[in-house]
């Protein structure tokens, strides 16, 4: 009897620590929105809920990249430095205001924006080649193309500030659709897409295995190099959509306004519970990744705290979910060699 | 005089599950004690408890007839117990001086590390074990079998006195298992004890003056190695229905090959510099080929080339009469080939469950971009029913299962749409007689199908128990083939 208890609890501990990434994110988000509702009048309602959401949307489009990426046990440092990039490469060929004085190429609106989407994927594609053809690790490869992409922005701007942006970029970014904003839609749209194709195609189990047991994976004849170009150009072409739609919802298109993003992503997808070492978490993490980040941002507003100690805080909530993070790895290993 | 070392009535439990079920063992100075068994028997949880790595649950450990109990394994360190593992534990980048000098570096007055002393200090240890290594070049440029000596000189040298060596002489060739041995005779002449645990027990019958065996987490017997052979090892690591085992150690194997087959996979002058050359061979539907040598002869590095894992630099691959390409091991798939490499790690993935594990290698045939689970589980289902998998849930974790039902699903993978070659590299290592048999089973079954079926390997046994015809490579060189003719283990190891 007593011993059927045991196996009873063994099987449920045995649960909870292999659901340990998952649940704590998820318990840590309810909890931070039960201490704003308490502690902030203003935090739960319906205003504040679109503004969360505006808020975490251009983070959000370019983790669903970040995720693939983090899966397969690899790592993508230039996303905000190539949001940044299409982000000007859009407003570098539409038609600016003549107070602008950037010497830029107007162009009609869909070619401008086909003209980003294309910088992107070249620049997610030489990211692919350096990883998977010459070899270069990851964490390094895309640190060099941080610096590319930041150098791209500064000879496309010139230091200056540019203003427009296609219609369609300017009406996804910036415009609502009756309550709800257009890029609140498209990040709800790329987050949707991204966890369909990880989780129901054949190419996002083949980012599960890559990153759940590399060498494995190629001893099963999985083409592994070009599961990882694949996730390095999907991640760029998500950080170009998120660097045109932020440009519209900043209104204006400059160097380095991106550059709090990178750490916003990572943190993100981090956060959410999806593991550094590969294979394990998905889109679902992420979300509440999101959630967590977005909440603890927008709450710690609408409670009185010292708007210097806001910096400290997020870095101590990062610095927990890489515990975590590390943690639940560990568990595993040990319930494996035991 | 107390013995050396005494275990008595020790019991190790890991949660629910007893690993050690009141085991004792006693260890004399100047004695070679061999420890045998099957996997899981018991052998390794108990050294791992001399070792200090567990505690033990319940029992008595004794050293000159003093109680101890570790704390660690550096507890155990200072009580004079040293281990050699089957992964060694050297630093190969650092110099054989150096890497003896772990941790004790000799230091100077001006509290720097004396080179010379420490290089000195090397050459005289080396000298006077009769090793002849170079104490300044770095030990990961030395043979594998010099590597062991200096692993063992370095616990020696920090004061060892009771010694285990965990499968010496696995990797190594018959020359250097012979000035291992040489070595370890000197040291029980000097009053060492040295606890020597092995598969081989051909190797455990030469050195060992008495062996322990270990069944089912006790040791059912010791006995004195003068009155006994290795059938009574057997008897007692197993028990009874094991001939089919005992024939392939002992008896001649009459080979026998398919000749008016057609010819499935031809290579003619392959080579891959470093490794091997000039390697030409054919295997025809319905025959296994096995192709032997010890570690290092390159055997294992050619069936590397034929998944694509290793490209050829020379020479030409032709499957079916038709030359083919193979630069990756997504290509040797798609042409037809399969490979089950010598480590589980490398073939499958822990944290997934079992019907993942199998259907990875068949998603292109089932799925063109939706996948499609359920006909996954099914055919998973199927190899689970197929090879006896336990437990026999195709959504299990595949951590949770047992080594050797871990091996059957990464054969399992590449049974649903049968290749045309297959290849295998060690299939067997590390397996018990009840999953070898089953391996051996799946293979002659592939066989009736038709597969042609390359099976390498550095164990005798493996070949023998599977192959119809057998390649002996030695340095990267086929030197011997054995087709329609009695082989044995002897005739094996003497073309290596």
């Amino acid at each position: 009897m007593s011993k059927i208890a045991e196996a009873g609890r063994d099987a449920r501990s045995g649960w909870l620590r292999s659901q340990l990434r998952n649940i704590a994110p998820f318990v840590t988000l309810i909890l931070l929105i039960a201490f704003f509702s308490l502690a902030s009048g203003s935090f739960a309602t319906l205003g504040n809920l679109q503004n969360i959401l505006t808020q975490i949307s251009v983070t959000a489009i370019m983790a669903v990249g970040l995720t693939f990426v983090i899966l397969c046990a690899e790592i993508d440092l230039s996303v905000a430095s190539i949001a940044n990039a299409t982000g000007i490469v859009v407003a570098y060929f539409t038609l600016q205001d003549a107070s602008v004085t950037i010497a830029n190429v107007p162009l009609p609106g869909w070619v401008a924006i086909a003209a980003a989407l294309a910088a992107c994927f070249v620049l997610g594609a030489i990211n692919a080649f350096g990883v998977t053809r010459i070899g270069i690790p990851s964490f390094i490869m895309t640190l060099a193309m941080l610096q590319i992409a930041a150098g791209i922005c500064a000879l496309l701007v010139r230091g200056q500030i540019a203003y427009s942006v296609p219609s369609l970029i300017g009406t996804l970014g910036a415009r609502s659709l009756g309550p709800v904003p257009w890029i609140v839609i498209v990040a709800g749209l790329f987050l949707l897409a991204g966890h369909v194709v990880l989780r129901y195609t054949r190419f996002g189990r083949y980012v599960y295995m890559t990153g759940g047991n590399r060498a494995a994976a190629e001893y099963s004849g999985v083409n592994v190099r070009l599961v990882l170009a694949a996730v390095m150009i999907i991640s760029a072409v998500c950080s170009g959509v998120a660097g045109m739609l932020g440009v519209a919802y900043f209104g204006s298109a400059q160097q380095n306004e991106f550059d709090t993003y990178l750490l916003d992503s990572i943190s993100a997808v981090v956060v959410g519970g999806t593991s550094l070492f590969g294979g394990q978490g998905g889109i679902g993490n992420t979300i509440i990744g999101l959630l967590v980040l977005g909440i603890l941002n927008n709450g710690l507003d609408h409670i009185n705290i010292d708007s210097f100690l806001k910096i400290l805080i997020r870095g101590l909530v990062l610095l927990a979910a890489l515990v975590v993070n590390v943690y639940a790895q560990r568990l595993r290993a040990g319930r494996t060699g035991a | 005089m107390p013995p050396l070392l005494e275990l008595v009535g020790i019991t190790k439990t890991f949660g629910g599950v007893t690993a050690l079920r009141s085991a004792g063992f006693t260890l004399s100075a100047g004695e070679i004690h061999g420890l045998v068994g099957e996997n899981g028997a018991g052998k390794s949880t108990l050294m791992k408890i001399i070792a200090g790595v567990h505690a033990r649950s319940q029992g008595e450990m004794r050293i000159d007839g003093r109680i101890v109990r570790f704390t660690s394994p550096r507890d155990a360190r200072t009580h004079g117990i040293g281990m050699v593992h089957q992964e060694l534990s050297i630093v190969p980048d650092l110099s054989v001086a150096e890497n003896m000098h772990l941790g004790t570096q000799p230091k100077n007055r001006l509290g720097l590390v004396d080179w010379p002393a420490m290089r000195r200090n090397a050459a005289d240890h080396l000298a006077s074990l009769g090793i002849d290594a170079d104490p300044n070049v770095p030990v990961g440029s030395l043979p594998l079998g010099m590597q062991q000596l200096v692993e063992l000189a370095r616990v020696l040298y920090s004061g060892a006195r009771i010694i285990i060596l965990d499968e010496p002489t696995s990797a190594l060739a018959p020359p250097e298992v012979e000035r291992l041995f040489g070595l370890l005779r000197r040291l029980r002449d000097a009053g060492a004890g040295i606890i020597f645990i092995s598969h081989f027990l051909e190797d455990v019958l030469a050195i060992c003056d008495r062996v322990t065996v270990c069944r089912n987490g006790q040791t059912v017997a010791s006995e004195a190695c003068d009155g006994i052979d290795k059938r009574w090892m057997i008897d007692r690591m197993i028990g009874a229905g094991h001939d089919e085992l005992e024939e392939s150690y002992l008896a001649d194997i009459l080979l026998q090959s398919p000749v008016d087959a057609d010819v499935v996979l031809q290579v003619e002058r392959l080579e891959v510099a470093g490794a091997y050359g000039d390697v030409s061979l054919t295997v025809r539907a319905g025959e296994v080929l096995g192709i032997f040598g010890v570690l290092g002869a390159g055997q294992l590095d050619l069936a590397r080339t034929l998944f694509g894992l290793r490209p050829a630099e020379r020479g030409r691959i032709l499957l079916r009469g038709r030359p083919i390409r193979l630069s990756s091991a997504a290509q040797a798939r798609r042409a037809g080939l399969a490979f089950v490499a010598e480590s589980r790690r490398l073939m499958l993935f822990g944290t997934e469950p079992v019907f993942k594990n199998v259907s990875i290698s068949i998603l292109e045939r089932i799925s063109r971009l939706w996948l499609r689970p359920d006909v996954e589980r099914l055919v998973a289902r199927q190899h689970v029913q197929q090879l006896r998998i336990r437990p026999a849930d195709v959504t299990a974790t595949l951590e949770t299962l047992s080594g050797g039902n871990q091996q059957k699903v990464a054969l399992a993978k590449w049974l649903t749409h049968l290749p045309e070659v297959l290849v295998m590299s060690e299939p067997t290592r590390g397996m018990d007689v009840g999953a070898k048999a089953d391996v051996i089973r799946i293979v002659r079954s592939l066989r009736e199908k038709g597969l042609a079926i390359i099976v390498v390997s550095t164990e005798p046994e493996t070949v023998l128990s599977l192959a119809d015809r057998i390649l002996v490579m030695r340095k990267g060189r086929v030197v011997r083939e054995f087709a329609d003719e009695p082989v044995s283990k002897d005739r094996l190891l003497e073309a290596a």
